[in-house]
Order: structure tokens, then sequence, then C-alpha cells
């Protein structure tokens, strides 16, 4: 196969098995893209161009989908990506603060990456756990009931690099783990 | 008030939050999980459809439309193959009940789709699941591989000639992905641009032009439980057309937000937020509540709400006396959707309130009808002007003018979703949306928090 865009073995692996999951190659598009994205941080035209000769289709059918569905990128997000709701249940519980804190601490406006790479901030649309809100996302790990001065700490620690051992701080997504254990 | 609140009956997150409980396959087992998948089996296919129809659940989804007719649609004559489709989108602004079934009840998602596909006779099935839940698809793809392992799905399910692929599919972060026809366009690797009905009725011709059924996570496993008990039983849940339970989604400004389950009619709104919920915050009222998430009408603290049900009792309820089930907050004009339920104390700018709802249309839209796109941009731009210090007293009319262009005028019900809110701020508020232009700017109240 073509690996013109260097994609680790487990990639290519991962595509060749979702690909014929589906009646239609087209099918894929979503989960290949996925799959691209989560390893290159974003889908350039040369990734499109492959993904589309992977998929027998044409690049402008790939590029239409990196230009609408707002998870998909051209560009990278830093290496910590924080997604704060910015959707009316969370900013009834002080999103907008939120927001302001990472923006201050992290030293980016949301919608930007910092300059060394490192951080981005996205104010994003409704992330489905309006009951906790604010609700923040750190790359794949939900947090709940981020507000105030709570925000203050959390960025501290995620600054720090301290965020994952800290006892205050625990994921919707590591609680379930600890429920697992039984 | 508070005197007869019921307590909760959980059915469908019966186990969630049960400490002894995980989401592995061994758990599931233990509490009785693919035994309705074996009873199924033993039945036609037929015959389950028509439990599923007796039992007179109703989609859980949003639109509340009969699960049992809507199989009913499926054309079976043209011969060509079946698809299920689990929506599990969930990005209705307010909900987050499909969330707590996927991340601690998979199995039970999987049990439900797979008697579904039975009795459809589905030749593939799939979870369309929104990309921020990343743990959640790979708990599903595990359960999924668990239940294979297993035989209850797959290949020759239960040792029978049957056999239906359950595949987990990742959105990408669109909203208009959680309408059923853009998310078949999205499923085939495309732009999700809703498809016009007639004729894309998806039971007819829906993902590659083949019938098919897109239901929604609390509706599939709902399915579950009324082939466990029987549709007849699971019809005596809840009231007549309000069947079985719903699990209701409180966020806003409550002391205890949250999901609970409910027999439909069960209770009032004002029990939810009162009582189970635990009222608003010392010192506050109540202001308004959006009782079905973010595109139903929200609803005023002292309205008035009177009229005829459909069984012919007439009514005359204060917001607090509304009955949590598909025909109480229909009957008040607005409702249940898809049970998310957003509380808003007096505190809040409802002129802002409005205004975050419309950023998020805004942002939502397609872009595939013009009214749409256009309107929703607009409604945004207006709303954000009034709250930069430049609102005008015609502002109110200008935004109910542009909201009743894109009502009626769109090929899906995003046009409606994005125009209700609108409407209803601005038709009940009105005094806050005129005092937003008369009133010189000042400080903001520091109790009040920003909302756009």
């Amino acid at each position: 196969m073509d690996n013109s865009i260097n994609l680790s073995d487990d990639t290519l692996s991962k595509i060749d098995e979702v690909v014929p999951k589906y009646p239609e190659k087209r099918s894929a598009a979503l989960m290949v893209i996925h799959l691209v994205q989560d390893e290159l941080g974003a889908v350039d035209d040369a990734s499109c161009e492959w993904i589309a000769r992977r998929l027998e289709l044409q690049p402008i059918n790939i590029k239409e989908l990196i230009t609408f569905y707002p998870m998909l990128r051209e560009k990278p997000w830093g290496r910590k990506h924080v997604r704060v709701c910015r959707t009316l249940p969370c900013a009834l519980r002080g999103s907008y603060g939120t927001c302001k804190t990472f923006e201050e601490k992290l030293g980016i406006k949301e919608g930007h990456v910092s300059e060394d790479g490192e951080y981005s901030l996205e104010f994003m649309e409704c992330l489905a756990d309006c009951g906790q809100g604010p609700v923040v996302i750190v790359d794949e790990k939900t947090y709940e009931n981020i507000d105030g001065k709570t925000a203050e700490k959390f960025a501290d620690l995620l600054i720090d690099g301290k965020l994952d051992e800290s006892e205050d701080f625990h994921s919707y997504e590591d609680s379930l783990t600890q429920e697992t254990k039984n | 008030m508070s005197v007869s609140t019921p307590k909760e009956r959980r059915i469908i997150l019966k186990h969630a939050d049960d400490p002894n409980y995980s989401n592995r396959i061994g758990c599931y087992l233990r509490e009785g999980g693919y035994e309705n998948l074996k009873k199924a089996f033993s039945m036609q296919p037929g015959e389950v459809g028509e439990e599923v129809l007796k039992s007179g659940v109703r989609g859980r989804g949003g639109a509340g439309f009969p699960a049992g007719m809507k199989w009913k649609f499926l054309d079976r004559k043209s011969g060509k193959p079946i698809y299920l489709i689990c929506n599990a989108d969930e990005s209705e602004p307010g909900t987050f009940k499909d969330r707590q079934i996927m991340y601690k009840d998979p199995h039970q998602l999987i049990e439900g789709m797979m008697i579904t596909a039975f009795a459809i006779g589905a030749k593939q099935a799939f979870i369309y699941i929104r990309a921020e839940f990343h743990e959640g698809a790979r708990i599903l793809e595990r359960a999924i591989s668990e239940a294979k392992k297993a035989g209850f799905c797959g290949n020759n399910i239960l040792d029978s000639e049957y056999s239906c692929d359950l595949v987990v599919h990742r959105g990408a972060g669109a909203y208009i992905c959680g309408e059923e026809t853009g998310l078949i366009e999205s499923l085939e690797g495309k732009r999700p641009n809703p498809r016009i009905k007639p004729p894309y009725f998806p039971a007819v011709l829906g993902l590659y032009q083949c019938p098919t059924i897109v239901n929604n996570v609390e509706t599939l496993c709902n399915v579950r439980h009324i082939i466990g008990m029987g549709g007849e039983e699971f019809s005596k849940i809840g009231k007549p057309n309000n069947t079985g339970t719903r699990i209701w989604c409180v966020s806003g400004q409550v002391m205890k937000p949250g999901y609970y389950e409910f027999e439909c009619g069960s209770l009032t709104l004002g029990q939810l937020i009162f009582d189970v919920c635990g009222g608003l915050r010392p010192g506050r009222s109540l202001k308004a509540v959006i009782p079905g998430g973010s595109s139903a009408k929200v609803l005023r603290a002292d309205e008035r709400f009177s009229g005829t049900l459909k069984d012919g009792t007439e009514f005359d309820w204060g917001l607090e006396d509304i009955p949590l089930d598909f025909d109480g907050p229909m009957a008040a004009g607005s409702m249940s959707g898809s049970g998310g339920i957003i509380v808003m104390d007096d505190t809040v700018d409802i002129v802002e309130a409005m205004a975050n709802v419309n950023a998020f249309y805004a942002h939502e839209s397609c872009g595939q009808c013009t009214p749409c796109r256009e309107g929703s941009l607009w409604m945004r731009k207006i709303s954000q002007r009034m709250c930069s210090g430049g609102a005008r007293e015609e502002d109110a009319d200008l935004l109910l003018s542009v909201a009743k262009q894109i009502e009626g005028r769109t090929i899906c019900a995003f046009g409606e979703a994005a125009a209700w809110p609108t409407q209803s701020f601005v038709t009940k508020f009105k005094e806050d949306f005129i005092r937003k232009a008369t009133d010189s700017p000042k400080e903001r109240d520091p109790k009040s928090l920003q909302l756009i």
C-alpha cells in the first residue's frame, strides 16, 4: 500500500480493518479520517489525496468533510487540547468564566494554539454532559464542574503537568474505570 | 406540592450507578442480560414487532413517534437489504442520558439492537456515536466484541441462521448528524445535508437508498425490556399514549442537576425541579424553563397554560403543574423533546440566554437551505449586538420576522429548532427585550452570569 504520508503500521492496519466493515468504501471516510488525524494531528492536502485513493474517491470528497465537520482539522491543535463547553446549560453554570480563566492561564485566545504548540483552547458547542457543567475536555478526558476558582486550580495543574496525578480532579472516564474493578 | 412526589423508577438506568456493576459482559449476564434476546429468538420476527407496537413505546430521540409504527413503515417489498442504525449522536443541548447508558451499561443497548435487528430483518446494524464520546466508542467496541464471542451478535446469533454485524461509527462534531437523514448521509461518507421527505423516508429510502430504521439509544434499550415483560405489561408503565419511563436530564440553575428516570407522567415539572432536584439556590426564584432540549420553546415561570387534552379533559396549569410525559409539555405549547430540561433562575439575562442558543444554531446549521443558513446567522448577529450595548426597540420584532421566515421553509426540522427559541423567548419576555434597548447600559449584576 502506498504510504506516502508516513502512517505507522498500527494506523495502516486499523484502516485496513475498518474499511471492509462497510458495504460501501465511501462510508468509511470519517473513520479513516479520524485514524489519520489521530496520528498526524490534522489532515492536510497530501493526506486528503491519500485517503481519497485508499477509498477510491476524489480528493474533494474528503476535503469537503474536513471543511464541514467541526472536529476535523487541516492544521493540528496543540499537544494538549482543551475544550470548554459554551452552550447554554454550561454557560448557566459559569462556562464563559471558565474559558476566560483558561485563556489567561494558557496565554492564548480560544480557537488558537500557543506559539510553542504546547496548548490549544476551543470554546465549543454542547458536549452532552450538561448536568455537571461547566464541562472541560482535555484531549479525550472529560472533567465536570470546572468553574470559578476550581477552573484556576485545574488550569494550574494542567500547566504543571500534574492533572493526571491530582486527587482533586477525576475525569468522567476514570470514575468508570474504578467501578469496573469490582 | 411535595406531598406525593414519586420515587424514581429505574428500568433503563437500573444498574448504571451501582458500584458493584461495570460495563463488562460478566455483570450484564449476572443480571439476566441477553435472556430477552433468547426470548425474542424463540418468537417470529413479526411477533417481536407486534409486542413493540403493543407497548406503545414512543421514540426517545426528540420527536416522540411510536417506535412500533416506525418499524411498520419498513418497505419489505423492495427486496433490498434492510439496515438498522442507532442514533447515538446525543447532541441536543441539555441532553445527557444516552451517555450514561453507553458508558455504564452498553450491553443493554447491544441486546436491544440485536432484538430490533432480528425483528426488522436487518442485514447490518450501526451505532452512530458522536465523536466527543471517545471512550464511549471504545467501550461499545469492547462490548460488541464480548457479545460476538458469546454469540449474541455477529454471525449465527444464538446458533440460529440469523447473522447481523454491528459497527460503531464515529461522527465528527456536527449537531445536524442527529437528524436522521443527515445522519444517513454522514454514514454514507458525505456531508450530512438532510434529505427531503418525501420521498426520502428512511424506512423506504434510507442508507444506500435501502429501507432503514433509525432509533435513539434509549428507545432501543426499551425494546429489550418490552420483550422481557411483554408489550402489554410495558404499556401499563406510565400513562396511556405515554408509556414506559423517561430519563429527564436536568441542567442549569438547580441545586441537584442530573439524570432522573421516572414513569412517564408520574410527576410534574414542579416536583422535578423543587423536590427531586432540590430547588433553586437560596434567595433565587424561577424565571424560565426549557423543557425538552434547547430547541424546545421556553416556558415562563408565571405563565398559565390552559386548554383541552386529547382525551377531552380540560386543563389549567401553571408551569409547575405540567405533567412530565410526552403530551404535557406539548399541551403547554412546547415539547418534551429529548428530555433535556434547562432551568433558569431570576439572575438570568433572558436576552443573553437567547443569544447563547442562537449562537449554537448559527454554528450548527448545515447551510443547505438558505432561510436557515442566513436566518440563523442573522438571529445570532442581532442578538449578539443587543447584548453588546447596541439594542434597539425594534429588534424584538425584527428577530420575530427573521424566525418566521425560517420556520416551515427548510428541508429538515432544524429550521424549526432554530426558530422556536427566538420566537418563544421574544414573545414571552418582550419586556426584557425592550428594556435592553431603553435602559442605558449599566454594570452587570455580579450574580448574573455571562451567557454570550
